[in-house]
């Protein structure tokens, strides 16, 4: 294997923790923007609202990640798709935006009108968004991205069926994958309903996802032949890892089985964006621009690669240390000196978990 | 001849594109300061109060390590949409060179992506750490931000001074070594430029939200620490800064002529030349009409000499001069009169404490210090427009021109209106709840980390329903 194939299966990875993370992002506010009128909308809201604050736009790093890598390691590729695909990439960055500013708005807006105008919003941006990624991903497997500046037809590339329907077919797969997430958030909090709420609709965007991936398939055997024979030949075990991984979350969500849930979810799309990759292999632009004519040197690819061991050496461990603070016990306060109480090996806490409902919710 | 008016430049992207990469750079270079030196001062205000057991010194640093998290979540949005500017708007730019300077982008959302998760470290473990190791924990985060400002100053930096490569005889990049890339010869006085001015910024503004409410009679231990903390730092790293800006500008004077002949307004070469202070520029005769001239002061700034031969605009071939002389004149001369406001406000602070071991109490002094924040911001935005507008019709310097890296799609304008009307909705959210923020601590709500991003997830945010599915539901568990 080349440096720069090495590069592209990391630029991939990239794309994969993005689609796992950062796509669910969108996926909630796509369940904030169909949760129904201020009343019964309420409880799954503030649901949704209290799982996202603690990660509030840190999963947009993922993307930033695969964007500074195509611009380092594959910059005519990247030089193409920004020019060709320029409205829905500039559409796609909007609606993060959007969704930021819509955020921080509904967080305080002492009105509720006002915080109910900033809801929909964020609901927009997050539909907004995932949708024009399916579009640049449909407008590249379809082969419509050629190299240069602005060198493909700046509308037809990305508005086409195939396209449309990917950008569906990225929107229904981040509700879906949220949907699973927000059971696992209810679930954990014991919080009666909700759980049952989201199971409903993780298997409805669940079955939509389906139904438009076959879609989709059908489209590019219509529109770009051989891609589809590569999709079919190539990626078959992959799509079968996918639909292995939806018919297990369904079995899974019927049952009512919340252990194992979001992981087989996260395995599914992770699944079907591999199956894009082994199906593009070796192309950077189908079917115009492969992955060694597009690299940069192999001095640059070294570099990358190298900074790509480093930084997981740095950014594991954190992460580790984060997630175990995460699952451990709030020790309390004591109010004259604003000091943590209590015993310090995570055992007891002298603020009952109750009473921190009522320190939580105070603002 | 004069140069061409940038609105009849071709490519018609040109103006539109740069207009939106100012917007969006100009905005999110807000956060910057906040990000890289706010950690800093959260620390220094956590190590007083373990030290000292100080309960206020705690409640600041823990209010502020809020704040961070939620100006960190608006940074990590508006800097997204600047890796994609770097696409959509500069194609020529990044599809050509990002195999020389793409790297040092790689290095800072690395060190991003490092602060978020030490951030959230931070936040978590106000209450599931022994305060010590929290500290400790939270130690790391300035020096991260700091790997972050300096890999992103390196990539501004390389634009500047490029290095690292070679142009084959049909522009063809050939013999890259990102290392001489990433240590080019602009990186040490740019880094260090910066990083001051992100103290600087950082520490007045802080300072002057607690100089605002001690202007409204909130005097306690509170406001006293929240002003003192910040505006001490930032008043002693102000005269460094003042060196370190003109080191900077000497560099500038021997690296890039054209930049600092328009910084100074230089028309004609030659020894001697004045100081003109503002004035307007007419690139059509290269003169300049009004402003105050002070002579042989810029040829002795230049060079320590009066007899320092100083290159002038009329040196650079026409359609090599820096498209708006007057902009980066402008700006130069606010930033340099900003600082040495900055440095009379310092050395005031810096007796007044010597002296009676307070905050001064002169009522002049509290309205300029609940100033400062502003002004010390307006500084560095002028900074980045004499850094940017003045490395103009450039986009790396003598390489590669700004009007061969634009995009060729259309639309620009359409986009450019659009990132306005959204970056003024972003900034009235961060303002709004950073008030309510502020509101709510002046009414004596509890500091409650579950509120603040990055945060620990709130335990029970939603409200048991009352419905006999209650029962259900447990036992589906």
């Amino acid at each position: 294997m080349t440096l720069a194939t090495i590069t592209a299966a990391v630029m991939m990875l990239g794309i994969t923790l993005y689609a796992c993370t950062g796509i669910a992002d969108y996926g909630a506010g796509f369940w904030d923007l169909t949760a129904g009128g201020r009343e019964p909308g309420r409880r799954p809201r503030q649901l949704i609202d209290a799982a996202i604050t603690p990660v509030w736009e840190a999963n947009h790093v993922w993307l930033i990640f695969t964007l500074v890598l195509c611009w380092t390691a594959f910059g005519p590729a990247f030089a193409s798709i920004m020019t060709t695909l320029f409205i829905p990439l500039a559409a796609a960055a909007f609606g993060i935006v959007l969704r930021a500013a819509s955020f921080a708005m509904s967080k305080d807006a002492a009105r509720a009108r006002a915080r109910h105008v900033a809801g929909w919003l964020f609901g927009v941006g997050s539909i907004v968004t995932p949708f024009c990624f399916g579009l640049v991903v449909g407008a590249i497997i379809t082969g419509r991205v050629p190299v240069g500046n602005a060198a493909g037809n700046e509308v037809s590339s990305w508005w086409n069926v195939t396209s449309i329907v990917v950008g569906l077919l990225v929107v229904g797969l981040g509700a879906f994958v949220a949907a699973v997430y927000l059971i696992a958030e209810a679930n954990k909090r014991g919080i009666a309903e909700l759980p049952r709420y989201f199971r409903r609709r993780a298997i409805a965007a669940g079955a939509a996802a389906l139904v438009l991936g076959v879609i989709a398939l059908v489209t590019l055997l219509a529109e770009q032949r051989q891609m589809f024979d590569r999709v079919v030949s190539r990626s078959w075990l992959l799509i079968v890892l996918g639909l292995v991984a939806l018919a297990a979350v369904f079995w899974l969500a019927v049952r009512g089985t919340v252990r194992g849930l979001r992981l087989v979810a996260g395995v599914g799309v992770a699944a079907l964006v591999w199956a894009w990759a082994v199906a593009q292999y070796p192309y950077l632009l189908p079917f115009s621009l492969t992955i060694k004519a597009g690299a940069a040197p192999s001095v640059t690819l070294g570099w990358i690669l190298g900074w790509f061991v480093v930084s997981l050496l740095l950014v594991v461990p954190a992460l580790i240390l984060l997630f175990v603070l995460d699952q451990r016990a709030d020790l309390g306060e004591d109010p004259t000196t604003s000091r943590p109480t209590g015993d310090f090996d995570g055992v007891a806490s002298p603020i009952p978990r109750s009473r921190r409902a009522d320190l939580g919710t105070g603002g | 001849m004069a140069p061409v008016p940038l609105w009849l430049a071709e490519p018609a992207q040109l103006l539109p594109a740069r207009e939106q990469m100012a917007t969006t750079l100009m905005f999110h270079i807000i956060f910057v300061p906040i990000g890289v030196a706010l950690p800093a001062f959260i620390l220094i205000a956590n190590y007083k109060g373990l030290r000292n057991n100080d309960g206020v010194a705690l409640t600041l640093a823990r209010r502020w390590s809020h704040a961070l998290g939620l100006t960190f979540a608006v940074g990590a949005a508006s800097g997204t949409v600047l890796s994609f500017e770097m696409g959509l708007l500069w194609p020529g730019l990044t599809g050509r060179f990002g195999q020389v300077f793409g790297l040092p982008f790689a290095i800072e959302g690395v060190a991003f992506f490092l602060e978020a998760i030490l951030v959230a470290i931070y936040i978590f473990g106000w209450r599931r750490l022994r305060p010590w190791t929290h500290f400790w924990l939270g130690l790391p985060i300035p020096f991260v931000s700091m790997a972050g400002a300096l890999s992103i100053i390196s990539a501004n930096a390389w634009m500047n001074m490029p290095a690292g490569f070679t142009l084959g005889p049909n522009g063809q990049v050939t013999n890259i070594d990102p290392g001489a890339a990433i240590l080019n010869k602009a990186l040490p006085y740019e880094f260090a430029h910066f990083i001051l001015a992100a103290y600087l910024a950082a520490g007045f503004t802080l300072a002057s939200i607690y100089v605002v409410g001690w202007l409204r009679g909130r005097r306690d231990r509170y406001h006293r620490l929240g002003i003192l903390i910040p505006f001490t730092i930032a008043a002693v790293l102000t005269p460094i800064q003042f060196v370190v800006g003109d080191r900077a500008a000497i560099a500038i004077f021997q690296d890039q002529p054209a930049k600092f002949a328009a910084m100074e307004v230089v028309t004609t070469s030659g020894t001697n030349q004045a100081e003109i202070l503002y004035g307007r520029y007419d690139s059509a005769t290269n003169t300049v009409a009004g402003g105050v001239s002070i002579p042989g002061l810029d040829s002795w700034l230049a060079g320590g000499s009066t007899s320092t031969y100083v290159p002038g605009l009329d040196s650079i071939a026409a359609n090599d001069r820096p498209s708006n002389v007057n902009i980066v004149h402008w700006a130069f001369d606010t930033m340099v009169g900003i600082a040495t406001l900055l440095i009379l406000l310092a050395l005031w602070f810096a007796i007044a404490y010597w002296r009676r071991r307070d905050v001064p109490h002169s009522r002049i002094f509290l309205w300029c210090a609940a100033g400062a924040g502003v002004l010390t911001y307006v500084a560095v935005e002028a900074g980045w427009i004499v850094t940017e507008v003045g490395r103009q019709p450039w986009i790396v310097y003598n390489v590669l021109r700004t009007s061969d890296a634009v995009t060729h799609a259309g639309g620009i304008w359409v986009s450019f209106t659009l990132v306005l009307l959204l970056y003024l909705l972003l900034a009235i959210g961060t303002v709004m709840v950073l008030r309510a923020m502020s509101r709510r601590w002046r009414q004596g709500v509890p500091t409650a980390d579950e509120d603040a991003v990055y945060g620990p997830r709130p335990d029970v945010a939603v409200e048991p329903a009352d419905t006999p599915a209650t029962s259900s539901a447990r036992a589906e568990r």
